[in-house]
């Protein structure tokens, strides 16, 4: 079976899925990806779902899922690269992924982890010294 | 209405939901549809053709390319002989499932599309039918 790799930068996991996923696979990398956050103790998932043609309510679904899972293990995640059309559709499909952060590439992804785990530290800081 | 085109596809595994999406990808371009109007076609496919595969047990897509006097257009005919829908309206409600889903594939894949239509009898299968006109 096909198999969407992950790769670890830093303290960031990065998976890009280049592939049109059923059902199956979308399963196995909400599950790959958790081990993953676990055993490496990932503070970042980045999801980069630039070459995705769609998102319907079964691939949403996961992403939401993997989300929940990270944020129970301290890890944030951020969605990349939605392609417009993918958007709009989304919207009128009624699917709202609540947990999930976005933002519009790699890079700006990889900040927006990083900032959201620098503020968190700067608040155990302060809260150390009240 | 002539009907230029008109193939049957299988709809039985996940697999196959795949094929349907990379199948009315092809049609909806061929047919001109912009970016936007083939995802949202595709992403309605995506939708019922799940459920044809969870719910009715697996069955079959009509894919047609439509072609009237003033337009063109793409349906999708979904058919299964599972176990049917009892209350539609209910079926379509946002929110509603009676598995592990979110309950948007029905709704969603109505507002989708420009032609919405579900057939189904309890005991005998369901038939739904989608259609979306190049713009
Ligand atoms: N082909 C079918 N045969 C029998 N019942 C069906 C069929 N399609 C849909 N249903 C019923 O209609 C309900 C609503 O379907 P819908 O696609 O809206 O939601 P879902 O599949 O439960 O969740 P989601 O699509 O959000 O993952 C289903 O839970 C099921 O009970
Ligand atoms: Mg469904």
């Amino acid at each position: 079976m096909e198999h969407i790799p992950i790769l670890k930068i830093g303290d960031c996991l990065l998976v890009s899925i280049q592939v049109d996923m059923h059902d199956r696979l979308a399963i196995a990398l909400q599950n790959n990806l958790t081990e993953k956050i676990v055993i490496t103790k990932a503070r970042g998932v980045l999801i980069d779902i630039s070459a995705l043609e769609i998102v319907d309510s079964f691939i949403g679904r996961t992403l939401n899922n993997i989300a929940s899972m990270a944020n129970v293990l301290d890890a944030i995640t951020v969605v990349v690269g939605m392609r417009p059309a993918v958007a709009i559709t989304l919207v009128e499909l009624g699917l709202n992924l609540p947990g999930v952060r976005t933002a519009l590439d790699v890079d700006k992804g990889l900040v927006l982890i990083r900032n959201s785990i620098d503020d968190e530290l700067g608040e155990i800081d302060a809260g150390e010294l009240n | 209405m002539i009907v230029e085109a008109d193939d049957v596809l299988p709809v039985r595994s996940t697999e196959d939901v795949v094929r349907v999406r990379q199948e009315v990808r092809s049609r909806t371009a061929a047919v001109g549809f912009s970016l936007v109007d083939q995802t949202k076609l595709i992403t309605a496919a995506s939708e019922i053709a799940r459920n044809t595969v969870i719910y009715g047990g697996g069955g079959t897509l009509r894919l047609q390319i439509l072609q009237n006097t003033t337009r063109r257009g793409v349906r999708l005919i979904f058919e299964d002989k599972g176990p049917g829908i009892p209350d539609i309206e209910r079926a379509l409600t946002d929110g509603y499932t009676s598995g592990s889903g979110l309950g948007l594939g029905l709704g969603g894949a109505r507002r989708l599309s420009n032609e919405f239509d579900i057939a189904s009898k309890p005991g005998e299968g369901t038939t739904i039918t989608l259609a979306r006109w190049k713009r």
